[in-house]
């Protein structure tokens, strides 16, 4: 997995790229997020190309964990098939979700 | 195009590296066999997360220990066998994660996508010690997500 961070506006848009799962993503994914200079944190998964359950559990690790800090998780730029198991785990209540950066910035 | 009676067996040790091996002959049976590309998609899920399971959970990652992996197509039925050394568990002790008291926690999702993506699965467990989970799919189905598994 790769990631790379920029910052707009004192929110950090981390780009991930590859996969996030299970010993392959997975804690990176939780690293990035833990070491972000910023509390609002804006994450373009357009470059996702696979999640597992495991991915998924490190997102919503992730949210609990910056929401708990006073933070903001948001997503960007979901790719299909993650959208589609975010929405059978309910999991797409949970989680604010933008197909425009612009809009999603301006949402913090 | 219909396959009758292909089998492919493959067995790894418990390195999660391997899993996508068993996951892309998955996909690739099921497009062979003229699955779409969603269809065969979910049901790699389903197998990634069965041997992620039984990697984690079966074989406690002692990668001395072997997953071993079956697929069986007759017709339009796929028959899927993922089966582990470990000692076993109670599936109706895994908590449901569409519990709103579950929604949060970070694991225990990956017997539920099965159950999503699969039509049934069913495992057994050996009196000498191992795992065998038995996932089975019409591919005439229909493609995407199948609803109303969990």
């Amino acid at each position: 997995m790769k990631a790379t961070t920029r910052e707009v506006n004192d929110i950090a848009i981390i780009k991930v790229e590859g996969k996030i799962t299970i010993g392959a993503g997975d804690q990176q994914l939780r690293d990035v997020i833990a070491s972000a200079a910023s509390k609002k944190i804006l994450l373009d998964l357009s470059g996702v190309t696979t999640i597992d359950s495991s991915g998924i559990g490190e997102l919503v690790g992730s949210y609990t964990t910056v929401t708990n800090k006073g933070g903001k998780l948001k997503l960007l730029h979901l790719p299909a098939k993650l959208n589609e198991l975010l929405h059978v785990t309910q999991l797409i209540t949970v989680f604010e979700v933008y197909e425009n950066e612009q809009e999603a910035i301006n949402s913090f | 195009m219909e396959r009758d009676g292909e089998r492919i067996e493959i067995t790894i040790s418990s390195r999660f590296e391997n899993i996508e091996l068993v996951q892309v002959i998955a996909e690739h049976l099921c497009e062979n066999a003229g699955m779409d590309e969603d269809g065969s998609h979910w049901i790699g899920m389903a197998v990634r997360e069965a041997v992620a399971n039984a990697i984690k959970h079966g074989n406690k990652l002692d990668v001395k220990k072997k997953v071993n992996a079956s697929f069986e197509l007759n017709g339009h039925d796929l028959a899927i066998t993922i089966s582990d050394e470990g000692t076993g568990f109670d599936p109706e002790t895994v908590s449901d994660p569409l519990n709103p008291q579950n929604l949060m926690k970070t694991s225990g999702r990956g017997i539920f996508y099965m159950r999503t993506f699969m039509d049934q699965i069913r495992y057994t467990f050996d009196a000498g010690g191992g795992t065998s989970l038995v996932m089975t799919k019409n591919l005439a189905k229909g493609t995407g997500i199948a609803s109303g598994k969990a």
